[in-house]
């Protein structure tokens, strides 16, 4: 068979959705920070098992905070998840709408999470408990901060109508790391806040 | 100029229609002047700035080594000072590996991949650039302390405790960290150009099936850069932020110092693979064009390739036998280490089949394929024997490591990057490098290297220990190391002969046709050097071997060269399906542009300012990289005009 020769059909011209590289060079960058986020959790995990349940203080986090958190932020993917569909068909407002609601809940977010840190009765240099939370939470809270901006310039571009129900690469691009950030705030939050109920 | 499109059918035209080369000419060359220098994105300019930028690290890398041999050649010298030896041999592994080994082969890769994939660019073209960018700003970077006599003291590897704050107060590694984590950045973005570009811009009919082993060589070494970069980049900064910040990661009282050796190595394996990988790739394809065969066993050797990196991942705490972990952690690693044998030894003796089934033609770039095989099997083997832990106690840390790592990392790396500039030197510049003065390179560099290396087993079975800037008399390693010293001088003889070539035949060596080696490859079928768009039809193919199809007679096929897609409105190339490599979109190449180099400088302003603790230097380099940003991925406004907007990622 002749695979892969061109039979003289019509071919989309530029980014198109999952098809464009942009795409796929984004699969790639989540592939290295999920990457990073694993080898993060690794080292918490691997002092906790070195240093034992006496290393970690009493008593275990607190989910008062951070579990309505987590709910925003799962909230925030939904939102930017209902925007996208808005773009694919071709409802421009419904589409900033629900990046405008995904950039608040993500500000909510950091905001909380604010409260969390100043919440904490040790810090990052107290002990190696405090240096892993601090540093893992830092960390998302830095591509919290990142997804945000990107949510921001996707905003402004789909406001200025740069966008429209064929090209909208970017906005496919954007969400899928936002949902990545959120996935990986699951990990961290259940490395946290939920294994020292599970095991200690 | 060209108006927005939503579909298009690209237009199919016969090479030799007047008029072809020179529209494509003006829509892809470079801008003069310094502007356009600093904007090109041509994979085969930033090809070349690879290769040069990383041979000059080799030279350093390899003048701080021959001054440790000179302190070395007897006992007792005191050439060096314990202090300036500890900088020389850490930098030395750094230069080596870090500035050397990985960017030579993305040199390599970034020249030849569009040219052997029959495509107009890499997917990412400013991505590419960036790349290049950063890397020479981590090089500096890390030479930056080294040249004021604050570089890198503990060792590559940078063992705690000896690399934190109370052990090791200065400077020297803070600036080997954050320029390490540099770096990770330019690796990190390079390794996501390839994967895209191989997952998507092969020409027609390149099926997985049928793209040259160095492209599954540098494909296998991106992906594993992707998964293990980010564990070395997170040990220098914690080791940073432990340094710096009062943080407790690798401190003996509340921290684990094992946990750096763990993220160290995890990075540290795989990424030996990453620096070996694409190197064999040449090999398997360079070699089989001297055997006027194709090579034997294109698809266990391809599986093996990717096999190697995948039990990489598993094999890290090799490096580790020797710090008390418990034996059955040591006897699982141990047999993964030995495991590793099995691909390693499909492409060895793929090689030698190619070799003993085929009619070779002895050029400088046969010899040192040839050459390459002979290292890897004395590499191979010392590698063995070291994967079982009882042997790795005795020998771990003394001459016989060293042995077997030069072994590979010389034998793997060095001699088939030395064999492909012999081998596409014509195509990249238009002229052959001499044979004549290439057979003395080979022979000086092979003989120079077996009498550095090879005795350093005997040395290490001796007991001789790694790392020490002496020895006393009466040890009985003196004369060894004398004739270990006189070897590396031969090598280093070696070395300086290729340079000369070098230099004389991109004046005066003999012209070279599109394709002077008869080679089966789409890299041949356009001109040496070729245009700033590389086809000026894209060609399809039919099978691995193109250029040699009339004569192998495999199948009834036949790949088109002199006939394709034109793509002239505006930068353009095809995209293809990932595994069939249908065509299925015309992708839109950026134009030349300044943005990766801001982007770099933003980066290099912020690593110096986090370096010397001048917050505001990081906030302006921080504004740097979002200005330089919004100008890279600012949407398009012809699309965005009409019914449709496309942005460039």
């Amino acid at each position: 068979m002749s695979e892969g020769v061109y039979r003289g059909q019509p071919l989309p011209v530029g980014a198109r959705g999952k098809n464009s590289v942009g795409w796929w060079g984004m699969l790639c960058l989540i592939a290295t920070e999920a990457s990073l986020f694993a080898y993060l959790l690794f080292s918490y995990y691997y002092v906790a098992i070195q240093r034992g349940p006496s290393w970690a203080p009493q008593p275990h986090p607190s989910l008062r905070l951070s579990g309505p958190n987590t709910v925003v932020l799962l909230a925030s993917s939904v939102a930017v998840w209902w925007g996208e569909e808005g773009v694919k068909k071709g409802e421009r407002g419904r589409q900033l709408v629900g990046l405008a609601i995904a950039i608040g809940l993500g500000a909510v977010f950091l905001v909380v999470q604010g409260f969390e840190w100043r919440a904490k009765t040790f810090n990052l240099a107290s002990g190696s408990y405090g240096s892993l939370f601090f540093t893992i939470t830092g960390f998302h809270m830095a591509h919290v901060i990142a997804g945000l901006l990107i949510l921001i310039a996707v905003f402004v571009w789909s406001a200025m109508g740069y966008f429209n129900i064929r090209r909208h690469a970017p906005v496919s691009i954007s969400s899928i790391y936002w949902h990545f950030v959120d996935a990986v705030w699951l990990a961290v939050f259940f490395t946290f806040y939920v294994t020292p109920y599970l095991f200690w | 100029m060209s108006a927005w499109e939503d579909t298009r059918a690209p237009e199919t035209r016969r090479l030799g229609a007047p008029g072809l080369g020179r529209e494509l000419e003006e829509i892809w060359g470079e801008k003069p002047g310094l502007l356009g220098w600093i904007s090109s994105v041509d994979h085969k300019e930033i090809g070349k700035r690879y290769i040069v930028t990383a041979f000059a690290f080799l030279i350093l890398g390899g003048l701080e080594a021959f001054v440790m041999r000179l302190q070395l050649a007897g006992p007792e010298l005191r050439l060096l000072t314990p202090e300036a030896y500890d900088q020389l041999f850490t930098m030395h592994g750094v230069t080596m590996i870090f500035l050397y080994a990985a960017p030579i082969l993305s040199g390599f890769s970034n020249y030849l991949w569009p040219l052997l994939l029959g495509s107009r660019d890499m997917a990412f073209p400013r991505l590419n650039a960036l790349s290049y960018w950063i890397y020479i700003a981590a090089g500096l970077f890390l030479y930056a302390g080294f040249v004021v006599g604050r570089g890198p003291n503990d060792g590559w590897f940078n063992y705690v405790p000896y690399a934190d704050r109370a052990h090791d107060p200065g400077i020297n590694i803070d600036v080997y960290a954050l320029g390490l984590i540099l770096l990770g950045i330019s690796t990190t973005v390079g390794s996501a150009n390839f994967v895209v570009t191989f997952l998507r811009t092969r020409c027609p009919g390149m099926s997985v099936n049928r793209v040259p082993i160095l492209t599954w060589g540098t494909l296998t070494a991106s992906v594993g850069n992707l998964l293990a970069v980010p564990s070395v980049s997170l040990a220098f900064f914690l080791l940073w932020m432990d340094r710096q910040f009062g943080t407790h990661f690798f401190d003996t009282d509340q921290g684990q110092p094992l946990l750096w050796q763990h993220l160290f190595w995890m990075f540290g394996h795989p990424w030996v693979y990453a620096i070996v990988l694409p190197a064999m790739g040449m090999v398997s394809d360079g070699l089989p064009t001297f055997c006027r065969r194709p090579l034997v066993g294109y698809t266990p050797v391809a599986l093996a390739t990717v096999t190697t990196m995948a039990l990489g991942f598993g094999v890290w705490v090799h490096h580790m036998f020797a710090t008390g972990l418990p034996s059955l952690s040591l006897s699982f690693f141990s047999a993964a280490s030995i495991i590793i044998v099995i691909p390693s030894a499909v492409a060895v003796f793929a090689w030698t089949a190619t070799i003993w089934t085929g009619r070779p033609v002895i050029t400088t770039a046969f010899l040192f394929f040839a050459g390459m095989i002979v290292l890897f099997v004395i590499g191979g083997v010392s590698g063995f024997m070291t994967a079982s832990a009882p042997l790795d106690w005795q020998l771990t840390d003394t001459y016989f490591i060293v042995a077997h790592l030069h072994y590979v990392l010389i034998g793997i790396n060095v001699f088939p990057v030395v064999g492909g500039l012999y081998y596409w030197f014509p195509k990249i510049t238009g002229r052959m490098l001499d044979e004549r003065l290439g057979r003395w390179n080979f022979w000086t560099m092979f003989l120079g290297f077996n009498i550095a290396f090879l005795p350093m087993h005997l040395l290490g079975v001796l007991g001789m220990p790694r790392r020490i800037y002496t020895y006393p008399d009466g040890m009985g390693w003196s004369t060894t190391n004398l004739i270990v010293t006189l070897g590396s001088a031969l090598f280093a003889a070696g070395v300086l002969l290729l340079l000369v070539n070098v230099a004389v035949s991109l004046r005066r060596g003999a012209k070279a046709s599109d394709n002077p080696w008869d080679a089966p490859t789409l890299e041949w079928a356009t001109t040496s050097p070729p245009p700033p768009y590389n086809f000026a039809v894209i060609p399809s193919v039919a099978s691995r071997h193109p250029l040699w199809e009339a004569r192998l007679g495999e199948s009834d096929a036949r790949s088109r060269l002199d006939e394709g897609l034109l793509l002239d409105h505006g930068r353009e190339t095809i995209a293809t399906t990932p595994l069939d490599a249908e065509p299925n979109l015309i992708l839109e190449m950026p134009p030349d542009t300044p943005a990766p180099f801001l982007l770099a400088l933003g980066l290099a302003i912020i690593f110096s300012g986090a370096a010397g603790h001048w917050w505001w230097l990081v906030g302006l380099g921080a504004v740097l990289i979002i200005v330089a940003l919004l100008i890279w991925f600012w949407p398009n406004r012809t699309h965005a005009d009409e019914p449709g907007q496309a942005g460039h990622v």
